[in-house]
Protein backbone atom coordinates (compact mmCIF):
# COMPACT_ATOMS: atom_id res chain seq x y z
CA UNK A 1 0.00 0.00 0.00
CA UNK A 2 1.56 3.08 -0.94
CA UNK A 3 1.80 6.22 0.89
CA UNK A 4 0.25 9.35 -0.51
CA UNK A 5 4.04 10.39 -0.97
CA UNK A 6 4.81 7.54 -3.64
CA UNK A 7 1.33 7.60 -4.85
CA UNK A 8 1.85 11.90 -5.15
CA UNK A 9 5.13 10.91 -7.60
CA UNK A 10 2.98 8.41 -9.61
CA UNK A 11 0.31 10.60 -10.11
CA UNK A 12 3.14 13.58 -11.65
CA UNK A 13 4.69 11.17 -13.75
CA UNK A 14 1.38 9.38 -15.68
CA UNK A 15 -0.31 12.82 -15.27
CA UNK A 16 -2.94 11.49 -13.00
CA UNK A 17 -5.64 14.69 -12.28
CA UNK A 18 -8.17 12.41 -10.22
CA UNK A 19 -7.92 12.65 -7.02
CA UNK A 20 -5.82 9.52 -5.86
CA UNK A 21 -6.10 8.36 -2.31
CA UNK A 22 -3.99 5.98 -0.17
CA UNK A 23 -5.23 3.83 2.30
CA UNK A 24 -1.80 2.62 4.33
CA UNK A 25 -3.85 0.74 7.15
CA UNK A 26 -6.46 -1.36 4.64
CA UNK A 27 -8.87 0.47 6.52
CA UNK A 28 -11.23 0.66 3.57
CA UNK A 29 -10.53 -1.76 1.44
CA UNK A 30 -11.67 -3.83 4.43
CA UNK A 31 -14.68 -2.03 4.84
CA UNK A 32 -15.23 -2.57 0.83
CA UNK A 33 -14.40 -6.74 1.38
CA UNK A 34 -11.67 -6.52 -0.96
CA UNK A 35 -8.70 -7.72 0.97
CA UNK A 36 -6.09 -9.95 -0.36
CA UNK A 37 -4.09 -11.04 2.51
CA UNK A 38 -0.45 -11.03 2.39
CA UNK A 39 -0.04 -10.45 -0.80
CA UNK A 40 1.64 -7.43 -0.94
CA UNK A 41 5.04 -7.19 -2.13
CA UNK A 42 6.79 -7.41 1.50
CA UNK A 43 3.74 -9.58 2.27
CA UNK A 44 1.55 -6.88 3.70
CA UNK A 45 -2.17 -7.11 2.88
CA UNK A 46 -3.18 -5.17 -0.35
CA UNK A 47 -6.29 -5.02 -2.31
CA UNK A 48 -7.69 -6.78 -5.00
CA UNK A 49 -8.43 -4.68 -8.20
CA UNK A 50 -12.24 -3.67 -7.64
CA UNK A 51 -14.06 -0.53 -9.64
CA UNK A 52 -17.51 0.90 -8.34
CA UNK A 53 -19.54 3.64 -10.33
CA UNK A 54 -21.92 5.14 -7.83
CA UNK A 55 -24.53 7.62 -9.03
CA UNK A 56 -24.96 11.60 -6.67
CA UNK A 57 -26.58 9.74 -4.02
CA UNK A 58 -23.64 7.19 -3.29
CA UNK A 59 -25.74 4.54 -4.71
CA UNK A 60 -23.82 1.79 -6.55
CA UNK A 61 -24.22 1.79 -10.16
CA UNK A 62 -21.68 -0.51 -11.72
CA UNK A 63 -19.28 -2.97 -10.25
CA UNK A 64 -16.36 -4.93 -12.01
CA UNK A 65 -15.07 -7.41 -9.75
CA UNK A 66 -12.53 -9.15 -12.23
CA UNK A 67 -12.03 -12.90 -11.50
CA UNK A 68 -8.27 -12.76 -12.89
CA UNK A 69 -5.80 -10.38 -11.71
CA UNK A 70 -4.64 -9.51 -15.21
CA UNK A 71 -8.02 -8.65 -16.25
CA UNK A 72 -9.50 -5.17 -16.07
CA UNK A 73 -12.03 -2.85 -16.56
CA UNK A 74 -11.90 -0.74 -19.52
CA UNK A 75 -11.94 2.40 -20.29
CA UNK A 76 -15.04 2.44 -22.67
CA UNK A 77 -16.42 0.12 -20.35
CA UNK A 78 -16.41 2.43 -17.52
CA UNK A 79 -17.43 5.56 -19.89
CA UNK A 80 -20.61 3.35 -20.87
CA UNK A 81 -21.36 3.37 -16.57
CA UNK A 82 -20.96 6.79 -16.72
CA UNK A 83 -23.06 8.09 -19.51
CA UNK A 84 -25.97 5.89 -18.00
CA UNK A 85 -25.68 7.85 -15.05
CA UNK A 86 -28.06 11.17 -14.67
CA UNK B 1 36.24 -34.74 -38.32
CA UNK B 2 33.16 -32.54 -40.60
CA UNK B 3 32.40 -29.51 -38.64
CA UNK B 4 28.79 -29.29 -37.28
CA UNK B 5 26.34 -26.57 -38.45
CA UNK B 6 25.24 -24.34 -35.36
CA UNK B 7 21.65 -25.21 -34.95
CA UNK B 8 20.59 -21.64 -35.01
CA UNK B 9 16.81 -22.71 -34.93
CA UNK B 10 16.55 -24.39 -31.53
CA UNK B 11 18.48 -21.55 -29.75
CA UNK B 12 16.07 -18.86 -31.23
CA UNK B 13 13.26 -20.96 -30.69
CA UNK B 14 14.53 -20.60 -26.90
CA UNK B 15 14.87 -16.90 -26.67
CA UNK B 16 11.59 -16.33 -28.48
CA UNK B 17 9.83 -18.51 -25.84
CA UNK B 18 11.73 -16.60 -23.26
CA UNK B 19 10.91 -12.74 -25.12
CA UNK B 20 7.15 -14.70 -25.48
CA UNK B 21 6.99 -14.51 -21.19
CA UNK B 22 8.57 -11.87 -20.59
CA UNK B 23 6.85 -9.26 -23.23
CA UNK B 24 3.87 -9.81 -21.61
CA UNK B 25 4.56 -7.62 -18.14
CA UNK B 26 6.74 -5.06 -20.16
CA UNK B 27 4.69 -4.71 -23.51
CA UNK B 28 1.48 -6.27 -23.79
CA UNK B 29 -0.11 -5.32 -20.47
CA UNK B 30 -0.10 -1.84 -21.05
CA UNK B 31 -3.08 -2.33 -23.93
CA UNK B 32 -6.30 -3.94 -23.05
CA UNK B 33 -6.80 -5.73 -26.35
CA UNK B 34 -3.42 -7.85 -25.49
CA UNK B 35 -3.70 -7.21 -22.03
CA UNK B 36 -7.04 -9.42 -21.21
CA UNK B 37 -6.24 -12.17 -22.78
CA UNK B 38 -2.41 -12.79 -24.01
CA UNK B 39 -3.13 -13.90 -27.47
CA UNK B 40 0.07 -12.29 -28.87
CA UNK B 41 1.99 -13.92 -26.31
CA UNK B 42 0.84 -17.30 -27.56
CA UNK B 43 1.31 -16.46 -30.79
CA UNK B 44 4.67 -15.86 -30.28
CA UNK B 45 4.97 -18.84 -28.23
CA UNK B 46 3.81 -20.41 -31.62
CA UNK B 47 6.52 -18.96 -33.38
CA UNK B 48 9.17 -20.53 -30.76
CA UNK B 49 7.34 -23.72 -31.04
CA UNK B 50 7.92 -24.14 -34.99
CA UNK B 51 11.84 -22.85 -34.28
CA UNK B 52 12.01 -25.67 -31.39
CA UNK B 53 10.32 -28.36 -34.14
CA UNK B 54 12.78 -27.38 -37.17
CA UNK B 55 16.06 -26.88 -34.34
CA UNK B 56 15.34 -30.54 -33.04
CA UNK B 57 14.78 -32.55 -36.26
CA UNK B 58 17.75 -30.89 -37.31
CA UNK B 59 19.32 -31.92 -34.09
CA UNK B 60 18.35 -35.81 -34.50
CA UNK B 61 19.30 -35.61 -38.04
CA UNK B 62 21.73 -38.88 -38.71
CA UNK B 63 24.86 -36.61 -39.16
CA UNK B 64 24.40 -34.94 -35.99
CA UNK B 65 26.92 -35.66 -32.59
CA UNK B 66 24.91 -36.25 -29.85
CA UNK B 67 26.01 -33.47 -27.98
CA UNK B 68 23.73 -31.74 -30.38
CA UNK B 69 20.72 -33.81 -29.37
CA UNK B 70 21.32 -33.39 -25.97
CA UNK B 71 21.38 -29.43 -26.39
CA UNK B 72 18.16 -29.75 -28.37
CA UNK B 73 16.61 -31.77 -25.50
CA UNK B 74 17.36 -29.50 -22.96
CA UNK B 75 16.50 -26.69 -24.94
CA UNK B 76 12.95 -28.18 -25.58
CA UNK B 77 12.06 -28.84 -21.75
CA UNK B 78 13.05 -25.51 -20.95
CA UNK B 79 10.94 -23.83 -23.70
CA UNK B 80 7.94 -26.09 -22.40
CA UNK B 81 8.48 -25.07 -18.84
CA UNK B 82 8.70 -21.62 -19.81
CA UNK B 83 5.34 -22.21 -21.64
CA UNK B 84 3.93 -23.75 -19.06
CA UNK B 85 5.30 -21.25 -16.29
CA UNK B 86 3.42 -18.71 -18.52
CA UNK B 87 -0.09 -20.45 -18.36
CA UNK B 88 -0.17 -21.38 -15.44
CA UNK B 89 1.02 -17.88 -13.84
CA UNK B 90 -1.92 -16.38 -16.16
CA UNK B 91 -5.01 -18.29 -15.94
CA UNK B 92 -4.44 -20.13 -12.91
CA UNK B 93 -2.32 -18.29 -10.47
CA UNK B 94 -4.00 -14.68 -11.97
CA UNK B 95 -7.49 -16.35 -10.36
CA UNK B 96 -6.42 -16.58 -6.94
CA UNK B 97 -8.55 -13.65 -5.79
CA UNK B 98 -10.39 -13.34 -2.58
CA UNK B 99 -14.25 -13.54 -3.60
CA UNK B 100 -15.06 -10.07 -1.90
CA UNK B 101 -18.76 -11.30 -1.60
CA UNK B 102 -19.20 -8.48 1.22
CA UNK B 103 -17.96 -5.78 -1.55
CA UNK B 104 -20.99 -3.08 -2.27
CA UNK B 105 -23.12 -4.61 -5.00
CA UNK B 106 -25.54 -2.61 -7.05
CA UNK B 107 -28.49 -0.84 -5.71
CA UNK B 108 -26.52 -0.30 -2.52
CA UNK B 109 -24.89 2.39 -0.72
CA UNK B 110 -21.24 2.41 -0.73
CA UNK B 111 -19.34 2.79 2.63
CA UNK B 112 -18.29 6.28 3.92
CA UNK B 113 -14.68 6.40 4.03
CA UNK B 114 -12.12 9.15 5.39
CA UNK B 115 -8.67 8.88 3.66
CA UNK B 116 -5.65 11.01 2.49
CA UNK B 117 -5.16 12.35 -1.09
CA UNK B 118 -1.65 12.76 -2.48
CA UNK B 119 -1.07 16.27 -0.40
CA UNK B 120 -1.46 14.20 2.57
CA UNK B 121 -5.22 16.24 2.83
CA UNK B 122 -8.27 14.00 3.83
CA UNK B 123 -10.90 13.88 1.64
CA UNK B 124 -14.56 11.58 2.40
CA UNK B 125 -16.67 9.82 0.26
CA UNK B 126 -19.25 12.50 0.93
CA UNK B 127 -17.25 15.35 0.09
CA UNK B 128 -16.10 13.94 -3.37
CA UNK B 129 -20.01 13.16 -4.26
CA UNK B 130 -20.35 16.78 -3.32
CA UNK B 131 -17.60 18.24 -5.15
CA UNK B 132 -18.43 19.87 -8.51
CA UNK B 133 -16.95 19.00 -11.68
CA UNK B 134 -16.03 21.59 -14.62
CA UNK B 135 -18.88 23.74 -12.24
CA UNK B 136 -21.20 21.43 -12.62
CA UNK B 137 -22.83 19.20 -9.86
CA UNK B 138 -20.98 15.58 -9.94
CA UNK B 139 -23.10 13.35 -11.70
CA UNK B 140 -21.56 10.44 -9.56
CA UNK B 141 -17.66 9.06 -8.54
CA UNK B 142 -15.85 6.55 -10.01
CA UNK B 143 -13.75 4.38 -7.12
CA UNK B 144 -10.95 2.11 -8.32
CA UNK B 145 -9.09 -0.13 -5.80
CA UNK B 146 -5.76 -1.20 -7.76
CA UNK B 147 -2.91 -3.10 -6.84
CA UNK B 148 0.21 -2.88 -9.63
CA UNK B 149 0.34 0.01 -11.85
CA UNK B 150 -1.59 -1.16 -14.79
Amino acid sequence: MDTPEVSRDLCQKAGYTFTFLSDPKVETIRRYDLVHAGQGINGQDIARPAEFLLDSSGTVRWVNLTENLWVRARTEQMLEAAKALR
Amino acid sequence: MKLQRFNWPIWTGFLVSLFAVLSYPFIFVRWPVTRDFPWANLLIFCAAALLMFIGVRRAFAPDRRKRSKVIASILTALTAAVLGLFVFSFFVAGRWLPAAHGAPQVGQKAPEFLLSDTNNKSVSLAELLASPIKGKPAKGVLLIFYRGYW
